[in-house]
């Protein structure tokens, strides 16, 4: 018998806009002892699947049609008593986020206590025995001691670690594992689908685990069912569905995902999102093309056209960072003494050569984003100098507001949800560089630029008239990337700008910026936590950890033998798609 | 017919206008709160007679109970009060100085607050300690007493002749005084939050005057909050004013407004005259209470988590 199995499962969600078929005819099944991965972009209904299991379907939603059996137990007609009980101790669930699935007031032993006791009649003595070989089991050390720890006192790694016992404390024989670690860095993932892998065999627990990324399903899955929409797409062996895929979209997805392995000149086969109709793409400013705005964005820059033309890397610096030093002090008053402060980097010496792109990698806390800040002026330096086009770049709060610098640098940033005005249409929003820098004054001629340059990045011309929320994330990161080319910057700056897309949205979206970072000669400082995303980007690559700088080297180079241990601990542990052929 | 899709379209798209349509409690304290205002704005035209045409008025008509009671009189439907003042003519034109008050104030605060706290909010550091020290300060001060302190000084500075007619803009300071706190302080933490975000962060690398960010960027992105405040403050504002107009320190008596019209009916009260305490509150209530209905809905529309 199956240990779960989902037949035809629909959960639909009546909005204001109709009903929504947030699961289709779903089918699965889950043997004990096998992880089967469900994988998908957002809005596939991978997380649907799972709340259904559970039994937490958000309101309104609900399961229109289709049984889940576990254990032979129809779930769907149990009552909420029965699947209180079911929930917690037979099936238990892993969050994506360590941070807020474990209560930030109680120590860690009261939480596993307290769940133990709750689905057994153990005594406390008893209960807190088992809390602590379940920690020991999933690997956490000195479990004797740091039991009664706040959870705020483990790292990410550690806090999952034990939000993985306690799924485990009621002995349960299913476990939902929603994006579990997504949160996670690298080298941390790494050892947590160990330890999922490790207990799912030893205790004989079926997983679902739910993720967005094709390297983890690669590296732990037994089966995988493919997700689009909330309808199965494929479904069957790991190596099979993604060594050998099927279905058009599979390939596709597998296509999109950036490969460690070796750099390609543009991602192929990729599955567009282009929810746009006829309507939308006939509205055109008269005059405006994609010719245009690569005209107009190149008008000033001529002599440097020679540059762009051949691709080819000069030699000559654009930007130099020497001795770096950014320290965050804490709000204690000076006369208390020396203030303590948080060194963020520490003695970076690094040099953008122009036209290049230069990759920047690191870990979360690494110092990427505040190397970022430094330079735009975000952030004030406490030692060091920088250098641009060889003369001395001011740091933030001394830069003149109308320092040409503040032009010729320009920044794409990480949150398209977050770095675009909702309540500016997307015309203003692309249009105020234009104004503001005094780059054209002429009403008629900045609609004109604003068309054509929204047509550059490949969005609807019809676009400029809408809102920002009106967009999917991909469109609202191709919208903020118009903005910084509006500027006709030398220097883009982009702070992980794919790290909140689904793979197929950022292949398009490296696919645009390695384009206009050719057509235009641009010089790229690309900020990424995936080392894949770099190889396919960087000419050069720089690590940062904690704030130093590890390792400098071209990008071939580095990804053939990294020089530095911490390099080649990064490489290591990077899930990949080593056993698909392409 | 295209009226209407275009109609349907838009409450579709309009989160607010949506929510609107599909709470009938909302709605109807709408309706009240706009035939409040419609009666205040346009009592010179609805009242029966003008409370303030001194040759209008006879004293023999005064205490006439309503005209559906054995003494009442036809002239007066809800009888009148003891100047001989029709009260439905007294209350319409009290509503009207009520929500003047009110809306005043309420507009100075708004401004004084919303002023502050951007700025408190996008620079930080000393002024905003000193500001929001300030705003503890006028916290631990009821209005009643910055009221009869504003009072206090205009009285000994302004001529008695002058007073009268200065009192509106005394009871605008005094009442827009203790309200602009809670201005401030929404606007000034609403402010830290999109300040942190990345649209503000590229306005500032651009070399954007701080002014500009304000106004342009992060003032239209908080005005959820503020337009809930506004609400809720105005009910708030009238209260005030009808409190302090009640303890004498508000409107003189020979202007009718709400707070004047409880206070003078609350003296006959016990002597059987109950008309005239009655129906003002009675219409403060119903105007405090729909206005401070439409404030709820409206903060439950703009908060993300209750939708």
């Amino acid at each position: 018998m199956k240990l779960l199995d989902i037949n035809k499962l629909t959960v639909k969600f009546p909005t204001r806009f109709g009903e929504f078929k947030a699961l289709d005819n779903v089918s699965l099944d889950v043997n004990a002892g096998e992880i089967h991965g469900l994988v998908g972009e957002s809005g596939a209904g991978k997380s649907t699947v799972g709340a259904a299991v559970i039994g937490l379907l958000q309101s309104p939603g609900y399961v229109a049609g289709g049984k889940i059996h576990f254990m032979g137990e129809n779930l769907c007609e149990l009552d909420a008593d029965a699947y209180h009980r079911l929930r917690g101790s037979r099936i238990s669930m892993i969050f994506q986020d360590p941070q807020t699935s474990l209560n930030p007031l109680l120590t860690i032993s009261a939480q596993l206590v307290e769940t133990i006791r709750q689905h057994s009649d153990l005594s406390h003595s008893e209960a807190l025995e088992q809390a602590i070989g379940l920690l020991k089991e999933t690997g956490l050390h000195n479990v004797e001691q740091r039991i009664d720890d706040y959870p705020h006192q483990f790292s990410g790694g550690m806090r999952q670690r034990v939000v993985i016992a306690l799924a485990l404390c009621t002995d349960p024989e299913l476990i939902i594992a929603d994006e579990p670690t997504t949160a996670l860095d690298v080298s941390v993932q790494k050892q947590i689908l160990e330890l999922i892998r490790t207990l799912c065999t030893t205790r004989n627990i079926g997983i679902i685990l739910i993720t967005h990324d094709i390297g983890v399903i690669n590296e732990i899955t037994d089966r995988v069912t493919v997700l689009r929409n909330g309808r199965v797409i494929e479904s069957g062996p790991t190596a099979k569905v993604l060594g050998h895929p099927e279905d058009e979209y599979t390939h596709a997805l597998m296509m999109a995902v950036p490969r460690l392995d070796k750099r390609l000149d543009r991602f192929k086969n990729i599955v567009a999102e282009d929810n746009f109709d006829e309507s939308d793409n006939q509205w055109q400013v008269e005059g405006a093309s994609a010719a245009l705005a690569s005209d107009w964005l190149l008008a000033e820059r001529k002599v440097d056209q020679s540059v762009a033309a051949s691709a080819h890397v000069s030699r000559s610096p654009i930007l130099e960072v020497n001795d770096l030093d950014v320290t965050f002090y804490s709000g204690q008053p000076r006369w208390f003494g020396k203030r303590a402060g948080f060194k963020a980097l520490s003695d970076i010496n690094l040099e953008v050569r122009t036209g290049e792109v230069l990759g920047i990698v690191g870990e979360s806390g690494s110092g990427k984003s505040t190397l970022a800040k430094a330079i735009v002026g975000l952030v004030d330096p406490s030692a060091g100098s920088m250098l641009f086009r060889g003369k001395a770049l001011p740091e933030g709060s001394k830069r003149d507001r109308h320092h040409a610098v503040r032009r010729q640098i320009q920044m794409v940033f990480q949150d398209p949800f977050s770095s675009l005005n909702n309540r500016l249409t997307v015309e203003r929003i692309i249009a105020e560089p234009i104004r503001f820098y005094g780059l054209s004054g002429d009403k008629k001629e900045i609609r004109k630029l604003v068309a054509s340059v929204l047509d550059l990045v490949e969005m609807p011309q019809r676009a400029m008239l809408k809102y920002p929320h009106q967009f999917s994330g991909g469109q609202r990161q191709r919208i903020a990337v118009a903005r910084a080319l509006v500027a006709r910057p030398e220097f883009l700056i982009c702070d992980e700008p794919t790290s909140a897309l689904d793979v197929s949205i950022q292949a398009q979206m490296l696919n645009l910026l390695k384009d206009l970072q050719q057509a235009f000669g641009l010089s790229i400082l690309f900020i990424s936590h995936n080392l894949a995303v770099i190889r396919q980007m960087a000419d050069r690559v720089v690590v940062l950890k904690e704030g130093r700088l590890i390792e400098t080297a071209e990008t071939e180079a580095f990804f053939n033998s990294p020089t530095d241990e911490y390099s080649q601990m990064l490489l290591r542990e990077t899930p990949s798609l080593s056993l698909v052929k392409v | 017919m295209s009226l209407l899709s275009t109609f349907r379209r838009v409450s579709r798209e309009n989160e607010l206008l949506y929510l609107f349509l599909h709470n009938p409690v909302a709605q109807v304290a709408a309706l009240i709160a706009l035939l409040c205002i419609c009666g205040a704005a346009f009592s010179p035209w609805l009242a029966p007679t003008n409370p303030y045409d001194i040759a209008s008025i006879d004293i023999m008509d005064s205490l006439v109970p309503p005209a559906w009671s054995d003494e009442g009189d036809s002239r007066f439907l809800i009888g009148t009060d003891d100047q001989g003042r029709d009260l439905l003519s007294a209350i319409l034109y009290g509503t009207r100085l009520s929500l003047l008050v009110g809306l005043l104030s309420v507009g100075f605060a708004c401004t004084l607050g919303v002023t502050v706290g951007l700025m408190a909010g996008y620079f930080g550091g000393r002024f905003d300690t000193i500001m929001m020290r300030i705003a503890d300060v006028q916290l631990s001060l009821p209005a009643i007493l910055v009221a009869l302190l504003i009072d206090g000084i205009a009285r000994g500075i302004l001529p008695r002749d002058q007073h009268d007619h200065l009192m509106i803009v005394v009871l605008t300071i005094a009442i827009g005084l203790s309200l602009w706190v809670n201005f401030a302080r929404t606007v000034r933490a609403s402010t830290m939050v999109e300040r942190n975000k990345e649209y503000v962060q590229a306005s500032e690398i651009m070399g954007m005057h701080p002014l500009r960010i304000m106004l342009v960027h992060i003032l239209p992105n908080i005005m959820g909050p503020i337009l809930v405040i506004l609400t809720v403050d105005l009910a708030v504002a009238i209260l005030l004013e009808a409190t302090l107009s009640f303890l004498g320190v508000g409107v003189p008596p020979n202007q009718p407004s709400l707070g004047t019209l409880i206070r003078i009916g609350t003296e006959y009260l016990f002597s059987g005259e109950w008309w005239i305490v009655i129906f003002p509150s009675a219409m403060l209530i119903i105007m405090i209470v729909s206005i401070n209905i439409l404030g709820d809905f409206l903060r439950d529309a703009f908060n993300p988590r209750l939708r």
